[in-house]
């Protein structure tokens, strides 16, 4: 596959999106993961996602740290630039372009040795200052690129793929993003496109740190029995607490649903989101009462997915910084430089 | 008993105890000289602690001008009981120690071959203040008055600074100049005069007088820097707080009141160089201000940057050792950790500072040459000029002066046509084009990645790609050298076959080691480097010297490695010439050891001659 050119030319019935762009233009080179890779269904969601909002897909930066997850950013949106950093180190570099863009969309990509281990610090202080970005965890509770070593999500008894069983901890990343700060946390799994691909845009649309865990099977190293982050096993475990319809605009939600049975909330640009409740007393807006219900779904051994929670009136950093509008990298001499005249003030200041 | 004598040339020395609130004071008495036309330069040694631990401030007096730290102390004012016996051992004979006689000492506490000079300043201020710290803050203050009587200094002189210093807070003037007038009055009325006098002349022009940590963040506010994340460390700290005092001046926009400008505080030096990394990749000037430790933390990412060939700047303000080693003291010992930083083929440039002055220009270029050059810049500063208030040149800036962004390929470019690869030399200079993100929406987009890539950012494992790329970075390197600051070269007054190689902070100690040495007969010629790559420049002056001195401030000679390194030096016509004990460097070390070696290397000539 690897060695295989994609072939650039696009079928002229191939639908536009209201940009103009065809799903194939937010495509990238063809994956070099493992046939049955649950990164490149997430892969696949991104594309969906992007393309179904009308991103122009040059106004994105995604960036990513080491391993299997983070070479994902060169398998879709293509005509984006991409970063590919060092391992565990993605958020930093994405926060510093972030403070010197702010009006792209930064998607941060990243895996559980990346965002666990190596990175733990990062991942939690990215979340902390509010960095308007949509991080995303690729997590398959594994080392895939040096061949199968536990990560630190594989849960505690879990075995690896020779037999031996984890006796460490797991880190809860989501749990941890929501005590760190992240206003927008959310959990799927690869599999479940439906729920997956409203996660993220609904993610793309916050304006702040939004976080969403997405267990992602390793075909090769962590997909038998024994592993808690296999495809047999999630599906078995999977717990939805809610479903997401995202309404772009400030159109009107036609929808029909039984009374009671959701909730919309509006968002910072006017846009809503409606939440189809499936457990009826989840809120994913009550902070406190979410981190109670995640720790108790998953004291069941369930795998806890959807929008955990939400802040609907997010502050990021440039708001935290009071920057200005205008990007900083377009500012130039006039707005940077204060000039000989100031200088000589400050000369004789210094006198 | 002798007295030392001396008009504007004497080394003055005050023992305080860190937070008792004698940096300002002691402030005050170093400008007011200033102020009397008189060249001054102080340093503060300053344990790593915020209070109770000893601290001095050591200012040379010297009408000619010399700044570097002279060595010796002619009058020690000895306001510290814990370092009393080593502040009185450090005085010169026929030299002064002023002290508070509020108890009485013994005898032995003193000695036979120095002037004392006793105040019962306690007592004074007992008498006059009620509030503890009041008590504490005045005796400084007292203790100035004192001293500028015994030195025959300008009162108005101090009065106008004091004035300054409070302008705005009326309240606490009046308290100070009363505090002035209390230790005037008593050492009029109950000292005698002493041999050391400060005479108004007319020796400091236009010199401004401004630690080199201020000056580098101010210039990289003219420089355009709009990004800085860094991590608090010494005696780095003071630039990114600089910075955010000069942004918080001249960066807020007039009508929306937003800034220009975002520093963040980083989790850790690994943090702070990712975000000055991703800022750099997005196309703002972006920063980090740190010391070794922090450069080691580092070491991955700079890497990454320098094979991605992103632009950013790294302010290294070195100092002695690492975690708890002398973070307080000053070292030029990064130079080579900073040359090749990280794992793999790397060498970074880096730019060497002189002076405060130097530090505003360097770090302003350092923003122009990281964008020229998509790679690493390091401002390579020190303690002794970061953390010290020094008389320097003022700072310049011509508006016409436009930033170089380098060879940024535009949407307009990209719309006409024009090839792009982003790691391909089009202009055989090895630097190739780069785009912002988000610049075109179907052109010049790529994925930045280590070395594993062609000329096109293309995944790429051959070998060939490899080669391509890392020897278009040399390329690229060797155009550096013609970018960099060039080397300032000072003739002897003959012909001679010794030079001398120095840089950075060494600079005021070697100026004045040169006119001692030229007064003394010892000639040579001397060369100040101010940037890696070395300039050809460089070579030939080693070339046409038979041998070479390379004064450091560290133990291993890495200038003079990097010299033989880069340059295929013969190590023999190299010699080091270090001082690395944390304190800056002094004109008496250099002449003493450029005498001893010059007159060493001549004698064996002479035998060499004989046996011929």
């Amino acid at each position: 596959m690897t060695y295989i050119a994609k072939p650039k030319l696009h079928h002229p019935a191939l639908q536009q999106n209201a940009v103009g762009f065809t799903r194939r233009d937010y495509e990238g080179k063809i994956s070099t993961l493992c046939a049955g890779c649950g990164h490149d269904s997430i892969s696949a969601a991104i594309v969906q996602a992007c393309w179904e909002m009308n991103i122009e897909p040059h106004r994105v930066a995604k960036l990513s740290g080491i391993g299997c997850s983070s070479k994902t950013p060169d398998y879709f949106l293509g005509p984006s630039h991409g970063f590919n950093t060092v391992h565990g180190r993605m958020p930093s570099a994405l926060t510093g372009a972030n403070l010197a863009n702010r009006d792209l969309l930064y998607l941060g990509v990243s895996g559980d040795g990346d965002s666990a281990s190596i990175g733990l610090g990062q991942f939690a202080h990215a979340m902390r200052r509010g960095v308007n970005m949509v991080y995303l965890l690729e997590n398959n509770g594994v080392y895939g690129l040096t061949k199968g070593q536990f990560s630190a999500t594989a849960d505690k008894g879990s075995a690896s793929k020779k037999g031996v069983a984890n006796n460490d901890a797991p880190i809860d990343t989501v749990s941890l993003a929501l005590i760190m700060g992240a206003t927008f946390v959310g959990r799927s799994f690869s599999g479940d496109k439906h729920q997956l691909v409203p996660l993220i845009k609904a993610a793309i649309n916050h304006h702040g740190a939004a976080f969403i865990d997405i267990v992602s099977p390793c075909v090769a190293f962590n997909n038998h029995p024994g592993s808690t982050k296999s495809y047999d096993y999630v599906r078995e475990h999977n717990e939805a607490v809610n479903r997401i319809d995202f309404i772009e605009g400030r159109s009107e939600i036609t929808a029909e649903y039984a009374p009671g049975s959701t909730v919309d909330i509006q968002q910072h640009d006017g846009s809503w989101l409606r939440l189809r409740k499936v457990h009826p007393d989840y809120d994913p807006t009550d902070k406190v009462a979410a981190m109670n219900q995640i720790q108790m779904h998953q004291a069941r051994g369930e795998v806890v997915t959807g929008l955990l929670y939400f802040e609907p009136n997010a502050q990021d950093m440039h708001e935290n910084l009071n920057t200005v509008e205008t990007p900083f990298n377009q500012l130039g001499e006039a707005e940077l430089c204060p000039g000989a005249a100031q200088l000589a003030k400050l000369n004789a200041s210094m006198r | 008993m002798t007295q030392l004598s001396a008009i504007n040339d004497f080394v003055i020395k005050f023992a305080n105890i860190n937070g008792s609130g004698s940096a300002s004071a002691n402030e005050l008495f170093a400008k007011s000289i200033l102020r009397m036309g008189v060249p001054v330069s102080p340093r503060n040694i300053f344990p790593s602690n915020i209070q109770g631990l000893p601290t001095w401030y050591e200012v040379r007096v010297n009408e000619q001008g010399w700044l570097g730290r002279r060595g010796g102390v002619d009058m020690m004012v000895a306001m510290n009981p814990q370092t009393w016996d080593a502040d009185v051992k450090e005085i010169e004979p026929g030299g002064y120690l002023f002290y508070d006689n509020s108890k009485p000492m013994p005898a032995s506490k003193f000695r036979d071959d120095i002037n004392v000079i006793g105040m019962p300043l306690t007592q004074l201020c007992n008498a006059t203040y009620t509030d503890p710290r009041q008590r504490q803050l005045f005796k400084n203050i007292i203790y100035i008055g004192a001293l500028s009587v015994l030195l025959d200094m300008d009162p108005e002189a101090i009065s106008q600074l004091i004035a300054e210093q409070y302008k705005g807070k009326e309240k606490l003037l009046a308290p100070n100049l009363n505090a002035l007038k209390l230790g005037r009055d008593y050492a009029t009325e109950h000292l005698q005069p002493i041999g050391l006098r400060v005479r108004r002349a007319d020796n400091v022009g236009d010199r401004i007088f401004v630690d080199g940590n201020s000056a580098a963040a101010l210039g990289a506010v003219y420089g355009g820097a709009s990004v800085c994340a860094w991590y608090p460390i010494t005696p780095s700290s003071s630039v990114a707080e600089a910075f955010q005092r000069y942004c918080a001046k001249f960066r807020v926009d007039p009508e929306t009141k937003r800034n220009r400008y975002a520093i963040v505080q980083a989790e850790d030096e690994l943090a702070s160089i990712g975000m000055v990394i991703g800022a750099g990749w997005n196309g703002a000037r972006a920063f980090t201000a740190t010391s070794g430790p922090g450069v080691s933390l580092m070491q991955e990412f700079i890497g990454l940057a320098y094979f991605a060939e992103i632009p950013m700047t790294i302010i290294n303000v070195q100092r002695g050792g690492p975690s708890t080693g002398m973070p307080t003291r000053t070292q030029q010992a990064d130079v080579l950790s900073c040359a090749y930083a990280s794992h793999g083929d790397t060498k970074h440039v880096l730019l060497f500072p002189e002076d405060p002055h130097e530090c505003f220009d360097h770090a302003a270029v350092a923003l122009d040459l990281a964008d020229r050059l998509q790679t690493p810049v390091f401002l390579m500063t020190d303690l002794d000029i970061g953390m010290n208030q020094r008389l320097t040149a003022p700072f310049v800036w011509d508006d016409s002066r436009r930033y170089d962004r380098g060879k940024v390929m535009t949407a307009e470019m990209l719309e006409e046509g024009r090839e792009f690869g982003r790691y391909l030399d089009v202009d055989g200079d090895g630097i190739p084009y780069r785009t912002y993100p988000g610049t075109h929406p179907s052109k010049g987009s790529y994925f930045t990645r280590g070395t594993t890539k062609n000329a096109y950012a293309v995944y790429s494992e051959q070998g060939p790609d490899y080669v391509y790329n890392v020897q278009r970075l040399l390329r690229k390197f060797e155009t550096a050298k013609n970018l960099v600051p060039q080397p300032v070269l000072a003739e002897a007054s003959k012909a001679t076959r010794f030079g001398v190689i120095y840089y950075g902070s060494t600079s005021p100690a070697m100026s004045e080691a040169f006119a001692n040495l030229e007064a003394a007969g010892t000639h040579v010629d001397t060369l100040r480097v101010r940037a890696f790559p070395f300039s050809d420049a460089v070579a030939e002056f080693i070339a046409s010297h038979e041998h070479v001195f390379v004064v450091e401030q560290n133990r291993d000679g890495q200038l003079r490695t990097l010299l033989i390194n880069e340059l295929g030096v013969d190590p023999t016509r190299v010699i080091p010439l270090l001082h690395f004990d944390g304190t800056p460097i002094t004109a008496r070390f250099i002449t003493r050891e450029i005498q001893e070696l010059t007159r060493a290397l001549d004698a064996q000539t002479l035998r060499q001659d004989k046996v011929a």
